[in-house]
């Protein structure tokens, strides 16, 4: 049983066609987990789905062996699980330091000490804590994406795609302060289209082709499969 | 130098202190508009009979006051009614949000919708209003009338011009910047403020945040009930309180609230100051002013003036005009708190 | 046909409440009432023109129909020789410098590019224009106001039919729109909403305050009509005849000559306003219905599909090579002439031009209630809307009065509570609509006749 798993998920859109379908992931503590695919695939379904943010119609989402299938997405949250979605993940009329105060929204509280941790896990965001969120950089922005969502001292961490958009480098950086966070205990998975790069930070991932689990393993695993290779890796 | 101390005296005595006053009831209703806009995402059209509202119920209360004998020394009794229509003012719209707003909320209707509804909104409260307190004008300012009389300042001062200065005309610039800076305060400072500028930025993200939309959209109309009320009795007090007034300052309000960046607070705030001074100063006639700055030839037969007063709502109406064409988004830049 | 039956239904009871009204009131105020349903009729053909078929909004109605009244005066009251002489002569010279600092801002906006001197140069032109018009104009116009005030005081008209001021208050309407929508319609929605108001504001105000064109807010009275005087009516042998003809019942009740002369005299007063009012009645349903026949035919022309496409989707249609902001400038520039011929036709009725009465409540937001009540995006809707708007708006009094005399029936007439009441029965108006606006917009949100219902 892992920490935090979907069980044979099936959901789709209103009364449109299932996007995916009998779809398994699961997570642990202290694991990365990338989601691979083709385009359309359903990968961000299938961690919308994991969220709350639609429902499923068959199937199940458990989180430390509690079955969450019925609690909304706010009701998740609380539970311990935080998102940062592809776009519009920052508050960009925000400063970088009230951001992070909104991610503690919840917090009772140690809100400063926590703040303090993000600040030593993103060293750039303490330099520029007072500094609107929407003047900063691709990257920059990314980190105040991931401290915010940290904040909250989630056990789970959901990633759609951090780093879509990002230079190369930034796109190195970025997988480091992942794999640092991923140190502090917490269970992560991540959907991602660079997906050799992810596939080498990752302890395992799945790759999905039109909603249905194809391949999993581990990242060692699945960067050495000649099939998938192939497909996704490009030979 | 005694004439160019009694121009600045005339000009200060005619245009600054008024548009200042001005300036600070537009300013109270622009940041109702704007918090309105920014939070709940739609341009209310009921703005002026919101604050109507608001009035009524300090009138009849100051006119309750007045018959038991309560009053409050040398200030208008009117400011002591505030709180309790505060109140009242509150619960009307969280009953018009509960029963009308919410609805298309929670179907997430786009803002031309919520626009009709506001005015369907404004019909009703207009009607309400009429029907509890009629049409007719009122003034209902007690206490002290003057602060400074024109002719005090003279004998203080010994120029041949003088200031006035209306109690009404402090007590609305003193209260407006103490409302003003609690609520930037608030805003800027408190967990909630932050929460509220965190939804009005990034809703799906500050619902993912934990925070909790209902309660922010109460605290909202909380707000804005506070600032539609004092706004509203401000004005009631330094001109008086008639519901077809009200209704038509809604008017001058949205341009201050669009010049300043509709969803901005700082900038609705200014902008009412920009509207006020631009309709005072365009409409003033300078003929007094330029008799003591120029020498006798030069004096002017004419009024020397920019703009007849009968244009006065107009000129504010054309810098609006102007606003949107050259800069949609307003002097200030709006779109969020 | 059977997608018709809602329509007709609908129109029938219309029609039954109307006569309601006839019997249970009188006549004359049905006819009133019924000859204001139709110019309502015809405003909420033109903003539902500009919302149902194009999703624009325009809060904008009142200053349309505030220059389709002025078009009325215009265009119909006889010119005022003296004012011409006194002051004639200064107005047209400022109307000329207003077109040559247009010409020449415009030729200096196209000819140079965006610089600071330009910037500076367009200032120069429009201060040194404004104080030109100011220096000309200024004893033009005080000359012309003090051509006897209590009568004239303004320059009149052109002293043609006015039948023809119909037309040119459509034309007057249709300027007005095309500067405002060049200005505005690139707004954002609710923007658009808020600007298209307060121009019409600007444009209100200045038919109020500029005397010397159309007396302000003195208002001009008299007006000429399209159709016969009362008084001449009641002095023509051929009206008295019939009128005692279709009365012969009632008279010959009458035993004694004079009562029954009196009787007659005043059955023919009576029918007389009933007869002006009648004329003005077919008047206007003609217009109705020619505007009724050719916004039909225009909806469902490839013209009026393009509209909708643009209407529901702007990116897509744009995508298909549409020009969105040349047939938004046209649909607003149309809707916006239609309003304008209402406002004409509105104030032929009254017989006066009142520009202090012209006020958003009443020309703007009950207007916006017609058509959202109404159905949006269909013309049977948008006729209909008008019809029971205006009929609500006009006897929500009566009825207020009538159920608050239910209500307080136990109570003394001296009561407070009851007198307060019935002094506020007008304004139970203000809440019947506003709660009608709201239950539409919840429960029927396509209005009273969907759109869908219409469509073959």
């Amino acid at each position: 049983m892992a920490f935090f798993e979907g069980i044979k998920m099936t959901a789709g859109y209103g009364d449109g066609p299932d996007i995916i379908s009998s779809c398994n992931i699961n997570v642990n503590r202290g694991e990365i987990v990338a989601i691979l695919g083709p385009n359309g695939a359903g990968k961000t379904t299938a961690m919308k789905a994991m969220l709350g943010l639609i429902t499923l119609k068959s199937g199940s989402v458990c989180l430390d062996g509690e079955d969450i299938s019925k609690t909304s997405p706010q009701d998740r949250v609380k539970k311990g699980i935080s998102f940062v979605p592809q776009t519009r993940n920052v508050f960009a009329e925000l400063t970088v330091r009230e951001n992070l105060e909104i991610g503690g929204f919840l917090r009772e509280d140690g809100l400063e000490g926590m703040i303090k941790n993000i600040y030593e896990l993103f060293p750039i965001l303490n330099e520029k804590q007072s500094q609107i969120v929407g003047q900063l950089s691709g990257g920059q922005r990314q980190q105040v994406a991931l401290g915010r969502a940290l904040m909250s001292e989630p056990s789970v961490l959901m990633l759609d795609e951090p780093t879509a958009g990002v230079s190369p480098i930034v796109m190195d950086e970025l997988f480091e302060h992942i794999i640092k966070v991923k140190k502090t205990n917490v269970a992560i998975i991540m959907v991602e289209q660079n997906a050799k790069q992810a596939l080498n930070i990752s302890d395992r991932g799945y790759v999905l082709v039109t909603g249905k689990n194809k391949f999993e393993g581990s990242g060692n695993q699945l960067l050495t499969d000649p099939e998938v290779r192939r497909s996704f890796l490009g030979g | 130098m005694m004439d160019i101390l009694n121009a600045l005296t005339v000009l200060i005595n005619f245009t600054v202190i008024p548009a200042l006053t001005y300036g600070s009831q537009l300013a109270l209703g622009a940041i109702f508009v704007t918090l309105i806009y920014a939070v709940l995402r739609f341009a209310n059209f009921a703005t002026g009979d919101m604050m109507s509202f608001g009035t009524m119920f300090a009138v009849l209360l100051t006119y309750y006051f007045q018959t038991t004998g309560i009053n409050f020394g040398f200030l208008p009794t009117a400011l002591l009614t505030i709180p309790f229509a505060i109140i009242a003012m509150i619960i009307y719209m969280l009953l018009i949000d509960k029963f009308v707003f919410s609805y298309y909320r929670i179907k997430k209707s786009p803002p031309v919708q919520f626009a009709m509804v506001s005015v369907g909104v404004m019909f009703v409260t207009q009607a309400i209003i009429r029907i509890i307190i009629g049409p007719s004008d009122r003034r209902f300012i007690d206490g002290e009338k003057f602060i400074l009389k024109a002719n005090e300042f003279k004998e203080i001062t010994g120029l041949n011009e003088g200031i006035t200065l209306k109690s009404s005309q402090a007590i609305t610039v003193i209260l407006t910047l103490i409302i003003v800076s609690i609520m930037f305060w608030f805003l800027n400072k408190t967990k909630t403020g932050k929460s509220m500028r965190a939804y009005s930025d990034n809703e799906d993200l500050a619902l993912l945040s934990g925070i909790d939309p209902k309660k922010v959209v109460m605290i909202t109309w909380i707000i804005a009930g506070i600032l539609a009320t004092i706004g509203g009795v401000l004005y009631g007090l330094d001109k008086s309180y008639r519901p077809f007034v009200y209704f038509n300052n809604m008017l001058p309000i949205f341009a201050a609230a669009i010049v300043g960046g509709i969803g901005n607070p700082f900038g609705a705030f200014l902008g009412g100051y920009v509207i006020a001074f631009a309709e005072i100063f365009l409409t003033y006639s300078y003929k007094k002013f330029i008799m003591y700055v120029l020498p006798e030839a030069f004096a002017p037969d004419t009024m020397v003036q920019a703009i007849s007063t009968d244009y006065k709502f107009a000129v504010s109406f054309s810098i609006l005009v102007i606003v949107l064409l050259i800069r949609p988004s307003g002097i200030f830049k709006g779109k969020t708190i | 046909m059977r997608n018709y039956e809602n329509v007709i239904t609908a129109y029938i009871i219309m029609l039954l409440l109307i006569i309601c009204v006839g019997l249970f009131q009188s006549w004359s105020i049905a006819l009133t009432i019924l000859n204001y349903c139709l110019i309502s009729a015809v405003m909420t053909i033109g903003a539902n023109m500009q919302w149902g078929y194009a999703g624009l909004i325009n809060f904008g109605i009142m200053g349309y129909t505030a220059l389709g009244g002025l078009a009325v005066v215009l265009v119909s009251v006889e010119p005022v020789k003296k004012a011409w002489q006194a002051g004639g002569l200064n107005i047209l010279l400022s109307m000329w410098v207003i077109i040559i600092m247009v010409i020449s801002i415009r030729f200096i906006l196209k000819k140079f590019n965006k610089t600071k001197t330009r910037s500076l140069g367009i200032l120069s032109i429009l201060i040194f224009g404004i104080y030109l018009i100011r220096s000309t104009a200024t004893p033009g116009i005080e000359a012309i106001e003090a051509v006897d005030p209590a009568r004239y005081g303004f320059l009149g008209g052109l002293g043609l039919p006015v039948l023809l001021s119909w037309i040119v208050g459509a034309f007057f309407a249709a300027g007005l729109a095309l500067i405002v929508g060049k200005i505005a319609l690139g707004l954002r929605a609710d923007y658009l909403a808020i600007a298209t108001l307060l121009i019409a504001e600007i444009v209100v105000s200045i038919i109020k305050h500029e005397e010397w064109l159309a007396r302000g807010v003195k208002n001009v009275i008299g007006l000429k009509r399209p159709a016969p005087y009362e008084i001449d009516l009641q002095r023509s042998e051929w009206f008295i005849k019939i009128v005692e003809k279709i009365n012969l019942g009632k008279l010959n009740l009458i035993q004694s000559i004079s009562d029954r002369q009196d009787a007659l005299k005043q059955m023919v007063i009576d029918a007389s306003s009933i007869y002006v009012k009648l004329c003005f009645t077919g008047l206007f349903l003609s217009v109705v219905i020619i505007l009724l026949i050719i916004t039909q035919k225009a909806l469902y022309s490839p013209w009026g599909r393009k509209m909708r496409a643009i209407r529901d989707n702007e990116e897509a249609a744009s995508a298909m090579g549409k020009n969105i902001v040349k047939e938004h400038l046209l649909i607003f520039v149309l809707g916006s002439a239609i309003v304008g011929l209402a406002g004409a036709m509105m104030v032929t009725n009254d017989g006066l031009f009142t520009p202090g009465s012209y006020r958003p409540m009443r020309y703007t937001f009950v207007i916006w209630v017609m058509v959202i009540v109404g159905g949006t995006g269909n013309n049977f809707g948008a006729i209909l809307g008008g019809f029971v708007v205006w009929f609500l708006w006009v006897e929500a009094a009566p009825i207020a009065l009538f159920l608050i005399n239910i209500f307080t029936a136990h109570l003394p007439a001296t009561h407070g509570l009851k007198v307060h009441l019935i002094e506020s029965a007008p304004y139970f108006r203000f809440l019947l609509i506003g709660i009608g606006l709201l239950m539409i917009m919840r429960y029927r949100p396509q209005g009273i006749i969907p759109e869908k219902i219409i469509k073959q």
